[in-house]
């Protein structure tokens, strides 16, 4: 999103330096596998190409999810994973006058916000009453819903794609949605969710289900052949944890294990406590720890938001213990390192509460919360 | 991505249509622009008054009033929309056609003979500001200096809108501002005006590279108690609150907040900071070049203590050469020429992160014996690059935040802007207990339980 909005050119977006992968032996080989033969050791490029190997490693990520609506393979509608899809999107969306951006997750907000910094009038349908709430509890979607508004977006709510039309070259010229408004537009963002991208192993004999089925230590039901990152399902998820994570550290953390396993030290694999984070256009989120979007039985939570209504933090407890297992901080930042120790060993809320300011990671002179937030625990609690 | 179009705009060349306000800041900056360019063809000469205020006042309210307008004009947030499809801000021709602009400038300020500047119309320009001020005519340094404290303040109130969602950018860029309207014009100007040495607080040895050499001790000390004091505060800056304040806050303590180099490259540069390289290559040359310039302004105050005490009798002449060589190659072709005219072409810190023995000095103390440090959050970085792609000294920033690793850098100037626009939280600049507990280097993903290092 920031190459699209200028705030970056592609080479800046490389996690290293081009000389990095020959100075580390690794040959970097830019193709596309059409096929994967594990009887006998092989991938087929789609140049023909074949290449033997040892050990394999699949992280292929994920795909975008369509979902069989007419129209959905226009030109002009996409969804945005890869680079090849911002280039289609910067092709696409040159002088063009309006956009739809369908779905509301982390990826359409993102969508959104790069139209915007276009210029281009977007309208965003999502099916849920509230942004991303089945995520997120009810306060912070509401912040959300607000937060999008104020960017000037046409923002519907509860509203569904039915059909995507077509002008006479192919190209959309429109949606309509389930309640029969048509909208012209001339592009369309598809960002309902994303799925594990193992077409090209489908008929391998590698076993898969939604995603390349792996054991604990991450291998495929092939012997020397794993799988990490977006791409994998976990035949048995740790604890909390679910069996495809399409986020973006999943796939560092499983290359740690991966390698550590190649090398000879056979590893499971271990995420620690859940932690995540996206940025909806100004405000930036954090979470670590289980949050729910809806209260469960035997949880309580603190909930405080700053009068400027782009600040909250939440955080979830256990009713019996007291223990604290959640945190989601909006438009602050939280220190990683205490938040995972405050989850790991359970700390009582009134502990965490009280010592608020060594999570505290906003940058120095920031309007501290730690204040407030204690003013309303005694509140709640007194 | 293709390059779009053509805009001089500082801000947002695809900012939406303007409104009334905006337009009228751009029309008033037009037309007194032009208006200046007139009076410096000739008739400012004679009728100062006139083109300073309608013209040169004129334009400085006009794009104040345009910029104020355009940062108010969006919600509070990072605001880096288009820097890379504008032709300014990304070496484009306009970016080109600045830096040879700014570089000309500095060349003809350094070098050009006194004839062409003594009753230049440019000069006389600036007639009624000098003269109201501090009662005397104006001279080019005059202007040159006029010129470079209205930037850091124009640029700065713009800075200050751009980053307005950060408090930590807001004080830092009033403290640039403050320095370089006090220490480094008022209190000079006026020194000057009473007839004592032009001595500026803010700019200590070794980058005001003279003040300790034999002459200029001689010169202040024969000055009676002001010039005392001015050198005994000198050394006292150099030698004793640099290392303590540096072990306290890092060099940012300096550089990003009172000196006047890092302060025009935070405000009149921030549209250019993106141009840095981040390359491995440019750290190398980065450590050998500014290391040299300090040992070679370090060697020559030595030598010419060393001469002055002998009274010539080893080094001769040669000390007096390398002298002019240091003030002509480091002090000026560098420091001013390519430091500040290549603003568009290569970034705001070349001097800084090339050249400048003060922050070479700085750097060493951060890096060795400071609490500083800019912590990295966890495992929460996602590798998107902003952090590297803004860092105006050339620091690939990600390299550590996608390792969890905390940065502890030499050249860091404390700006902050790594963390101001990194969007998930992972970066913030800190001041530690000690010094001994800043880099962790433990390359595993945070939140990894199930991999460990082996011992």
């Amino acid at each position: 999103m920031y190459i699209y909005m200028g705030h970056m050119k592609y080479e800046h977006t490389k996690p290293y330096e081009d000389w990095f992968w020959e100075k580390n032996r690794i040959n970097l080989k830019r193709a596309f596998v059409s096929k994967v033969e594990p009887d006998s050791n092989v991938v087929v490029l789609d140049s023909g190409e074949r290449l033997d190997y040892d050990e394999l490693i699949i992280a292929t990520g994920s795909a975008s999810n369509k979902f069989g609506w007419p129209g959905q393979d226009l030109k002009g509608v996409q969804g945005l994973y890869s680079f090849q899809d911002l280039e289609s999107m910067e092709a696409d969306t040159k002088g063009i006058e309006h956009a739809v951006v369908v779905g509301g997750g982390l990826i359409g907000i993102e969508m959104v916000e790069m139209l915007l910094s276009r210029q281009i009038p977007v309208t965003f349908l999502i099916r849920e009453n509230s942004f991303w709430n089945n995520v997120l509890p009810k306060e912070e979607s509401d912040m959300i819903n607000r937060h999008i508004r104020s960017h000037h977006v046409d923002f519907r709510l509860e509203t569904e794609l039915k059909e995507i039309l077509s002008d006479d070259n192919g190209t959309v010229r429109a949606v309509v949605t389930e309640n029969g408004d048509e909208i012209p537009c001339q592009f369309v963002g598809l960002t309902v969710g994303v799925h594990p991208n193992i077409g090209f192993i489908k008929d391998s004999g590698i076993e898969i289900d939604r995603g390349i089925l792996v054991d604990e230590c991450l291998r495929s039901n092939v012997n020397n052949i794993y799988a990490l990152g977006d791409c994998v399902q976990l035949r048995s998820p740790v604890k909390n944890r679910r069996a495809i994570e399409p986020v973006w550290y999943t796939g560092k953390m499983m290359g740690e294990t991966v390698a550590a396993t190649i090398c000879g030290q056979t590893t499971e694999y271990n995420p620690g406590i859940w932690f995540n984070s996206a940025k909806f256009f100004d405000i930036e989120y954090q979470t670590y720890g289980y949050v729910s979007a809806r209260p469960k039985e035997g949880e309580e939570c603190l909930y405080w938001e700053a009068e400027d209504g782009v600040r909250s933090l939440r955080i979830v407890y256990e009713t019996a213990t007291k223990g604290v297992i959640g945190f989601n901080a909006f438009g602050i930042r939280l220190r990683h390192q205490v938040c995972d120790e405050w989850l790991a060993n359970k700390t009582p809320i009134d502990v965490v509460v009280s010592n608020l300011q060594h999570a505290n990671f906003d940058p120095e002179f920031f309007k501290r919360f730690e204040y407030e937030v204690q003013s309303k625990f005694q509140a709640i609690t007194s | 991505m293709s390059k779009e179009g053509f805009s001089i705009s500082l801000a947002s060349p695809h900012a939406p249509d303007m409104d009334g306000i905006q337009k009228l800041g751009i029309a008033l900056f037009t037309l007194a622009f032009l208006f200046t360019l007139v009076g410096v063809f000739g008739p400012a000469a004679h009728n100062p008054d006139l083109f300073f205020y309608f013209g040169f006042v004129g334009s400085v309210i006009g794009l104040s009033i345009y910029t104020v307008r355009t940062f108010l004009n969006r919600p509070a947030g990072v605001q880096n929309n288009h820097i890379f499809t504008s032709s300014l801000t990304n070496r484009g021709l306009w970016g080109w056609a600045l830096g040879i602009f700014l570089t000309g400038f500095y060349v003809v300020l350094y070098w050009g003979s006194d004839d062409l500047w003594s009753g230049s119309p440019l000069v006389l320009l600036f007639d009624p500001i000098s003269r109201g001020l501090f009662n005397h005519p104006p001279d080019r340094w005059f202007l040159y200096s006029f010129i470079y404290t209205v930037s850091i303040l124009i640029m700065g109130v713009r800075a200050i809108l751009k980053y307005r969602h950060s408090n930590y950018q807001i004080i830092r860029t009033s403290s640039i501002m403050f320095f370089q309207l006090g220490f480094a014009f008022l209190i000079p100007q006026f020194l000057k005006a009473m007839s004592q040495p032009e001595y500026y607080f803010s700019y200590f040895w070794p980058l005001d590279y003279d003040i300790l050499f034999p002459n200029s001790v001689d010169a202040l000390l024969s000055n009676g108690a002001l010039g005392v004091w001015m050198l005994i505060i000198s050394a006292v800056l150099t030698f004793i609150a640099t290392p303590i304040l540096t072990y306290f806050f890092g060099k940012r303590w300096y550089c990003s907040w009172v000196c006047g180099c890092g302060g025009l490259a935070n405000t009149a540069g921030d549209p250019f900071r993106q141009l840095s390289d981040k390359s491995m290559k440019a750290w190398k040359i980065e450590r050998w070049l500014i290391h040299s310039v300090l040992l070679f302004i370090i060697g020559l105050t030595i030598l010419l203590w060393v001469n002055s005490y002998l009274e010539g009798g080893i080094f001769g002449s040669i000390s007096h050469s390398l002298t002019k060589v240091y003030a002509f190659l480091i002090g000026q072709a560098f420091a001013g020429v390519v430091g500040v005219g290549f603003y568009p072409l290569l970034g705001t810190r070349v001097w800084c992160r090339f050249g400048c023995p003060m922050a070479a000095y700085l750097g060493l103390l951060q890096k060795y014996f400071s609490r500083f440090r800019i912590t990295t959050n966890g495992g929460q970085c996602i590798s998107c690059g902003n952090c590297s792609t803004y860092c105006e000294m050339g620091i690939d920033v990600q390299s550590y935040a996608q390792r969890g690793e905390n940065v502890v850098r030499a050249s860091c100037v404390g700006c902050g802007i790594c963390s101001t626009v990194c969007p998930r939280g992972v970066l913030n600049l800190e001041n530690g207990s000690t010094h001994t507990d800043r880099q962790n280097n433990n390359p595993i993903t945070f939140g990894n339980d199930g991999v460990g290092l082996r011992e």
